[in-house]
């Protein structure tokens, strides 16, 4: 997955904390206030809560959060919207995964402060309104699913994935997908869930090989 | 049985949906975020609890004071869970637990617990040998020792010789005998009653060696090829992507409703309601999915249980304990390690006479059951010693891991036997076909695999013997393995419910830890009724619908597809019964097929669904579904299965890559095929990644896990698993009817990796993970071997 290269130019989690050590030696006041670190003027916000707006899937949302919640706590704990998992919660396994101004995040390892004024997109909203996004389709058309627990932030990275690499090789899909890890082991239909989208094959898991489709004794059910 | 033919499953003509590829139906809420698990539950006022955990590997408590917590603005309740005195055996054990209004203030609340131990000496590390010379234990067991054996899965012929021989120190009316298998119980009732005998402390328990035959006259006969190896695989966690966990909250004073993530719904009242304090009956457990249990998620848990003791506490607010990363990593759950040290001989033609093997492995605090090795040929082989000693460390508690057992005894079996097939001079296919009958049973599943494992790898044409002769630093080699598994249903009940406008309901409550059991009751209900999947409603995972057994040991299959079958006949018959009338002609005379109620043979004389349901009255069909487990001859037990790996090695790096690895498997009547095709390819993939990358690290020194996080616990990611060929035996097998495939084809990949390596590079590498490190140091042995 991009998510590494493309972080956006905010705050990393790890930035933050050094500056907010500092912070708190400052005196707390209502507005940011701003500060020099190494030679740089930075806004200071929090330790408290501050109110902070996020657009999610089209929607606008409110909410006071200290400084130090995560896109993903924000997300979850405070409006609700699951799609995006908290697994290892450090930025390895993208099960957090989210659209932020339409490149792939690690929701994880980014502030919820730093998200404002930017599209959020969750696996809730990556289809058009009802519908499925046609790449949660091809999850389903290629059974790319087992408990489904990493399947919602999968499905984020595989969109972006494809925008930036709608004639994606193999070798390409080994490197760009790796930043999303399943457990119960769906990369096989998630392949093809690539290739369907690609247009190389029109479904990309033909499962039990062409012996067992000689030896079935009926074609294939509908569904 | 004078009912098997009415609830036998339709024949292939008739299956509009068993064994076809339907689409896993509830793909859509998955992918779109939609589908809610135990994590997502945010009720209103919800608090969040966590733990005080023990920091060493083996400790007394001394003293605990949570005075500064209790004072803290937002903790709202605080338990003890193990008050001072109490012994600590492993890094993370669970010493106060605490509810906050939200998470950051709880992991403060945790900090500020003042906790004191008296550090005492600790083991965690297992791929020591262990002495040789420690006699088995003979002392009379305890309730707690059995209790062990339970919970490490100790075979119970096992179990029943160990109480026969040792005696008990309990009184067997004191023990719920009626919750253990039979034959164990009886064999508690009819023991020797010993008083306790004080056991000298040790980290190792040896059991009796077992034996068959003469194996040293075996070993020392003439025209005897004998291989001698050392094997063995670490211990690994489950990694559950959902972590463990539950939110408990008490709707009134005495009823508690619970949502743990676990693979047994039903099971989760009764382990509840006597540390709650409130009958079973009051409890409810709730899970509409789970990500994933893999064998960790049976019960309750600590974090279960108190996350209802403090939900009390705090006046009935619903709490959720969810386990951090490195708490799951570390606390829910190892995969308990096995070494061996093996001599294996055959004649030099190839046939095996003999096995001799010293194993170890660590079985968590208790000890532990042992892998069944050597594996596949155990019953048949005509000579063997197998000696086993369980590793008592603080490694913390082991837990099912997918096939209990069965990966390990595979890995050092199939090791040793390839190993003696290269020494034989013999390509292990040839090898492996020529000891077949050994295998017993399953001979003739496996001679039926074996011609099309070797078509889909390309096997007889690409296999060269070890060591690949290719110049250049990447070696390339194939290797293979066989497996089995029992599988046999579980006991399960449903409802099924035709209303008067046609719609259905089928309740159960079982769950679908992500194989496909939703699909497969709908493909059962579907061809039954004669309706789509889409037309028929499935309630499940709610403790207030029919009880369904644990989803673990690759029973879930067998058990809610016989029961939903049973259902769905009963209540087609009975819909039968209301329009025979109207149909002009006997119930037994009537089909439901393509949404139609229709005379055989006369497909004119028919009524639409809604219309033959319009018949029924104001009184809904119900049928109850009741499968009759053990018993049932719509299930079976024991598949078959076979793998083959192709590798490369670069011998300069150490690095191991999957080219290419082949699954074919039998699991008798397969009910869902594209979910089970899943299931293959999935345990390919969590095969690649135990073979490659998985172990949990201990430091020797300060006896806490080195890795708990998942970049260097690693998983498998899409770019490491290369080419996957997964052939289910569709329609090879049917008349044995359903067998789970949950566990069997995980078994293979560790050993059949294995052994494609040790064909690669012509050196075996003896441990598992295959990481650059251990290939390294194989190939430099292989060298100093050489010059030496």
């Amino acid at each position: 997955m991009s998510t590494n290269d493309d972080r956006s130019s905010g705050l990393s989690r790890r930035e933050f904390l050094k500056i907010s050590s500092i912070a708190a030696s400052v005196p707390l006041v209502a507005r940011p206030r701003v500060i020099e670190v190494e030679g740089q003027e930075v806004a200071v916000h929090g330790p408290g809560p501050v109110p902070i707006m996020l657009t999610v899937n089209g929607k606008r949302l409110s909410a006071e959060l200290e400084p130090r919640v995560t896109l993903l706590d924000a997300l979850r704990e405070h409006f609700d919207v699951t799609g995006p998992k908290r697994v290892c919660d450090r930025a390895e396994c993208g099960a957090c995964t989210v659209l932020l101004d339409g490149r792939a995040v690690y929701s994880c390892t980014t502030l919820a402060i730093e998200a404002q004024g930017k599209p959020i997109v969750t696996a809730e909203g990556l289809g058009a309104g009802e519908q499925p996004h046609p790449v949660q389709a091809a999850f389903v058309n290629n059974d790319a699913q087992q408990c489904g627990f990493c399947t919602p932030g999968f499905t984020v990275a595989t969109k972006a994935f494809l925008d930036k690499h709608p004639h994606s090789s193999d070798a390409e899909i080994a490197h760009g997908l790796a930043g999303n890890l399943c457990r119960c082991g769906t990369y096989r239909g998630i392949r093809g869930v690539v290739a369907q989208m690609t247009g190389r094959e029109p479904k990309g898991n033909a499962g039990t090989t062409m012996i067992a489709e000689r030896s079935a004794a009926s074609p294939k059910g509908g569904a | 049985m004078p009912d098997l033919d009415k609830y036998s499953y339709p024949p292939p003509e008739e299956r509009n949906y068993i064994g076809r590829r339907m689409g896993r139906v509830d793909g859509l809420p998955k992918s779109t975020g939609h589908a809610k698990y135990t994590y997502d539950y945010n009720p209103k006022g919800l608090l969040y609890g966590a733990f005080v955990r023990c920091p060493y590997a083996h400790a007394r408590i001394t003293k605990i004071d949570t005075s500064e917590v209790e004072r803290m603005p937002g903790v709202k309740a605080v338990e003890i869970v193990q008050k001072p005195g109490s012994e600590n055996h492993w890094a993370g054990d669970e010493i106060v637990a605490i509810a906050a209004v939200d998470e950051p203030m709880v992991r403060d609340a945790v900090r500020a617990v003042r906790v004191e131990y008296e550090q005492l000496p600790h083991l965690v590390i297992d791929s020591q040998e262990p002495p040789r010379n420690i006699p088995p234990d003979s002392s009379p067991l305890s309730f707690e020792d059995l209790q062990d054996m339970f919970r490490n899965q100790v075979p119970g012929t096992q179990i029943v010789k160990d109480i026969r021989e040792r005696g008990i120190t309990f009184k067997p009316e004191e023990a719920p005998l009626d919750r253990m298998p039979p034959d164990i119980a009886n064999a508690v009732k009819s023991a020797k009653q010993k008083p306790p005998e004080k056991k000298p402390p040790t980290w190792y328990k040896p059991a009796a060696a077992e034996t068959q035959g003469d194996v040293d006259a075996a070993f020392q006969a003439s025209d005897t090829v004998v291989s001698e190896g050392l094997y063995g695989l670490p211990v690994i966690t489950h990694c559950c992507l959902e972590s463990h966990g539950a939110v408990s909250e008490w709707t009134d004073s005495d009823h508690l409703l619970v949502h743990a993530s676990t693979q047994y719904v039903s099971g989760i009242p009764g382990q509840m309601a006597e540390v709650v304090g409130i009958p079973a009956a009051n409890i409810r457990e709730v899970q509409e999915n789970i990500g994933g249990g893999f064998g960790s998620k049976f019960g309750p848990d600590r974090w279960g249980i108190y996350s209802a003791k403090l939900s009390k506490q705090a006046g009935g607010a619903p709490v959720k304990m969810m386990l951090s990363r490195a708490e799951e990593l570390e606390v829910a759950g190892c995969r308990p390690s096995a070494h061996a040290r093996v001599r294996v001989a055959a004649k030099k033609d190839g046939t095996l006479t003999a096995w001799d093997s010293f194993g170890w492995g660590i079985g968590g605090p208790g000890g532990g059951g042992s892998p069944p090795i050597p594996y596949l040929i155990r019953d048949r082989l005509p000579n063997y010693r197998v000696q086993w000693t369980a590793v008592v460390n603080n490694i913390g508690p082991a837990r099912a891991w997918r096939a209990p057992n069965h990966p390990q005894a595979c890995l050092i079996t199939m090791s040793a036997l390839d190993d003696l097939a290269h020494k034989l001079g013999m390509n292990p296919l040839e090898f492996f076909r020529k000891n077949i009958e050994l295998t017993g049973p399953r001979a003739n599943i496996y001679m039926d695999e074996f011609p099309i494992a070797d078509e889909l790898m390309g096997w007889s044409k690409r296999w060269h013997p070890r060591g690949d002769k290719t110049p250049g630093p990447i070696k390339r080699g194939l290797g293979m393995a066989m497996h089995t598994w029992g599988g046999r249903g579980h006991q399960s009940e449903c409802d099924l419910t035709i209303q008067p406008d046609g719609s259905v309901t089928i309740k159960m409550g079982t769950q679908d830890l992500g194989t496909g059991s939703r699909t497969a009751i709908l493909a059962v209900a579907a061809d039954t009724l004669g309706l789509t999947p889409q037309q028929i409603t499935l309630l499940y995972g709610d403790t207030q619908y029919p009880m369904s057994g644990g989803s673990g040991g690759s029973t879930t299959i067998g058990g809610v597809s016989s029961t939903t079958r049973r259902a769905a006949v009963d209540a087609r018959d009975a819909l039968f019964a209301k329009v025979a009338l109207a149909l002009g002609a006997t119930p037994e005379q009537l089909e439901a097929v393509k949404g139609q109620v229709r005379v055989k043979g006369e497909p004119s004389k028919a009524l639409g669904w809604k219309e033959a349901c319009a018949k029924i009255g104001a009184v809904p069909i119900n049928a109850h579904g009741k499968n009759l487990a053990g018993r049932d001859p719509l299930m079976n037990s024991g598949v078959g299965g076979m793998q083959m790996a192709d590798v490369s090695v670069d011998t300069e790096t150490g690095i191991v890559k999957i080219n290419k690895m082949v699954a074919v498997q039998d699991c008798g009547l397969i009910v869902s095929l594209e979910t089970a095709e899943s299931q293959c390819y999935g345990a390919l993939i969590m095969g690649i990644s135990y073979a490659l990358f998985e172990e949990k690290v201990m430091d020797p020194i300060s006896g806490r896990m080195l890795n708990p996080n998942m970049e260097f616990y690693r998983l498998a990611s899409i770019g490491d698993i290369g080419e996957l060929v997964v052939h289910m035996m569709v329609n090879k097998y049917d008349s044995r009817g359903v067998i789970g495939l949950g566990e069997p084809p995980v078994i293979s990949p560790g050993a059949a990796i294995s052994n494609a390596v040790a064909n690669a590079v012509g050196v075996r590498v003896p441990m598992l993970p295959l990481t650059p490190a251990r290939v390294l140091a194989a190939l430099e042995g292989q060298q100093k071997g050489k010059s030496a």
